[in-house]
């Protein structure tokens, strides 16, 4: 990148990639900007062709009066931080595991990663009906072993359900990253800190865990772009009741099961703007791990 | 304070014996420096001491108590790595008092150590900056200055100079030295650098495939190689070392003669011949030469700047007290 004709030449290269980039997101946000004014009712005779009603800001104050609205923004953060907690806690724990060496390492670590290369549909069917079945499920044979009550999980303890769920695919995800984190922490260190005295504790906390803070980071920021839009898991188990409706299935619903398309825009502008919120938090808390 | 001793200490990894049976014993106060070529097994036998790695057999001995199952805290050593092994994430301040602040000691009492030790290593001004802002020597610095501030009964140093280049590695060679005439303490060193035994050490062990070859004094290794591999390896540049028709006349299997043994002459030398590599320090002159009749090349040293060059013909004349004389197994015959 040193002279102006190699300059110009990786500019030019990377224009296509970065019009593609930028159209892929400008065109559906920018529409789905153009239709939060619009009254947009397909089912009442709404049409494209026809021109739609311009309705100024009524479907952003709808949406947020609904009663629905505030619930599922609480449900949402719930899962994403339920999630979060879950899986950097243990998936720090199963990357220190997984650094020590053993019999059959490279079985286990696959082992460890496969959850996150299977559908999100698949495994939330799964573990509906393998393991939170309330007549069949693994976890009710368990409980009537031991003569407990077997519990329906998805309708009475929705929301734990679905972070266990979210949380399995996403562990291999942050043990991984984690796992890679470790194995570049220099045992010199562990050593030196072995030789000043620190117990195990005292070496996990002064030394590991802040050689960690950055991974973690990493780990926290891209699973909450993700974890913001779970959908699936919530789809094909509860199908929203329960108390387990998101900003993003609300938005689904109003879209497809109410057929509002204006007031469903409404709300995803409003989930941008939670998911900026959100990201505006992360990174005033953890983004200063990342400068050093 | 501070006497180390290892008794029929032993090292294995799976089968392989890397430290064969192995007595030594370190007094007080003594710079001990562990010296031989790479893999011989002196980085293990300094882990093996810090209690890094457990041995095999055998037992160590730390002022006379019984260490050889004691963890590494417990040992009352500090060891000094070659990658310095500083905390990235904390001060300056913080890394030095870090063994104090795990032996739960007073606040008070922590700085006042940490004080001490940065005045005394020059990095007072730096104690509120993180290890990644600092230079190699000052990294260096640091990491003794942790060790320092336990007090310990011995400092250990494994390979602390390998990563810096040459002019800091002189100075920092003059200020461990400095600091083990203040402080009085054990010090061991490990190092593949002669230059490095040499100049610092009270004692070397010269060690190969975990064997210790000989233990003595700079000097007395320097005049009076136990063998072959000493003799080759103590001494810059190598000692010459003969063998056949020129060693028979010596009565010898292996004859050695250092290079600046051997006398450049006019004419008439012992030895004639051709000029290869001539390196040219300004101090000395280092000569390569070959086609004296010898199976081996002869590496000659001058001092000062002798003006011969590539391909010119060279007398030399070896002083005939400076001859070392070895038998067919390597060991020196008196």
């Amino acid at each position: 990148m040193a002279t102006k004709a190699s300059r110009s030449a990786a500019r030019m290269m990377m224009a296509p990639a970065v019009i593609l980039l930028l159209g892929w997101m400008l065109i559906p946000l920018v529409l789905t900007l153009f239709f939060s004014f619009k009254k947009f009712l397909p089912l009442r005779g709404d049409r494209w062709e026809n021109g739609l009603e311009w309705v100024g800001f009524e479907n952003y104050v709808r949406f947020v009066s609904s009663s629905a609205f505030w619930p599922s923004v609480i449900t949402t953060l719930i899962i994403v931080g339920g999630v979060l907690v879950i899986t950097v806690c243990l998936g720090i724990l199963l990357a220190m595991l997984l650094d020590q060496p053993m019999w059959g390492q490279g079985i286990v670590r696959i082992l460890v990663i496969a959850p996150f290369f299977v559908m999100p549909t698949v495994s939330a069917l799964v573990w509906k009906n393998m393991f939170m079945d309330a007549n069949n499920g693994l976890f009710s044979h368990l409980w009537r072993l031991f003569g407990a009550e077997p519990v329906s999980w998805l309708s009475e303890a929705s929301l734990p359900s679905i972070i266990l769920i979210v949380s399995w695919q996403w562990l291999p995800f942050a043990t991984l990253i984690l796992l890679t984190a470790i194995q570049s922490l220099d045992s010199e260190q562990l050593e030196a800190a072995e030789m000043d005295g620190a117990s195990p504790l005292a070496r996990f906390g002064h030394i590991v865990l802040p050689h960690l803070s950055r991974a973690v980071t990493i780990v926290i920021l891209i699973q909450t772009i993700f974890l913001l839009s779970v959908f699936a898991e919530i789809f094909v188990t509860t199908g929203g009741a329960f108390g387990s409706r998101t900003l993003t299935y609300l938005i689904f619903q109003r879209v497809l099961e109410s057929q509002n398309v204006g007031l469903g825009s409404a709300g995803g502008v409003y989930a941008i703007i939670l998911a900026n919120i959100v990201a505006i938090f992360l990174m005033r808390i953890v983004g200063k791990n990342l400068d050093t | 304070m501070g006497k180390i001793e290892l008794k029929q200490v032993t090292k294995r990894f799976g089968d392989a014996e890397v430290i064969p049976p192995l007595d030594l014993t370190i007094h007080d106060g003594e710079f001990t420096v562990f010296v031989g070529p790479s893999g011989c097994g002196k980085s293990t036998l300094l882990r093996l001491i810090a209690g890094l790695e457990d041995i095999t057999s055998g037992h160590i001995e730390i002022d006379g108590k019984d260490a050889t199952t004691l963890v590494p805290a417990k040992r009352g050593l500090a060891m000094v790595f070659q990658s310095y092994a500083l905390y990235p994430h904390m001060s300056v301040r913080k890394n030095i008092a870090f063994p104090l602040k795990m032996a739960k000691m007073d606040l008070a009492e922590i700085d006042r150590r940490v004080e001490g030790a940065a005045s005394v290593l020059n990095l007072t001004a730096y104690l509120d900056r993180r290890p990644g802002q600092l230079s190699g020597g000052q990294r260096q610095r640091v990491a003794i200055g942790r060790a320092i501030v336990r007090e310990p009964s011995a400092f250990l140093f494994d390979e602390p100079l390998s990563n810096l280049d040459a002019a800091l590695r002189v100075g920092m060679r003059m200020e461990i030295s400095e600091l083990h005439k203040k402080l009085d303490t054990t010090m061991i060193y490990v190092t593949h650098d002669q230059v490095e035994a040499m100049t610092m050490a009270d004692k070397i062990v010269v060690l190969q495939a975990g064997v210790i070859e000989q233990v003595g004094s700079p000097l007395e290794l320097y005049r009076a190689p136990r063998n072959t591999f000493v003799a080759g390896f103590i001494g810059s540049p190598k000692m010459n070392l003969l063998t056949g028709p020129e060693a028979d006349k010596h009565n010898a299997h292996t004859i050695g003669i250092r290079p600046e043994h051997i006398d450049v002459v006019q004419s008439d030398g012992v030895w004639q011949g051709t000029v290869g590599v001539a390196e040219h320090l300004g101090s000395d002159t280092f000569f390569h030469i070959h086609n004296t009749g010898l199976a081996e090349t002869l590496t000659v040293r001058a001092i000062g700047d002798i003006s011969l060059r590539h391909g010119d013909t060279i007398h030399l004349s070896p002083r005939m007290d400076e001859f070392h004389r070895f038998d067919k197994a390597g060991l020196r015959i008196a």
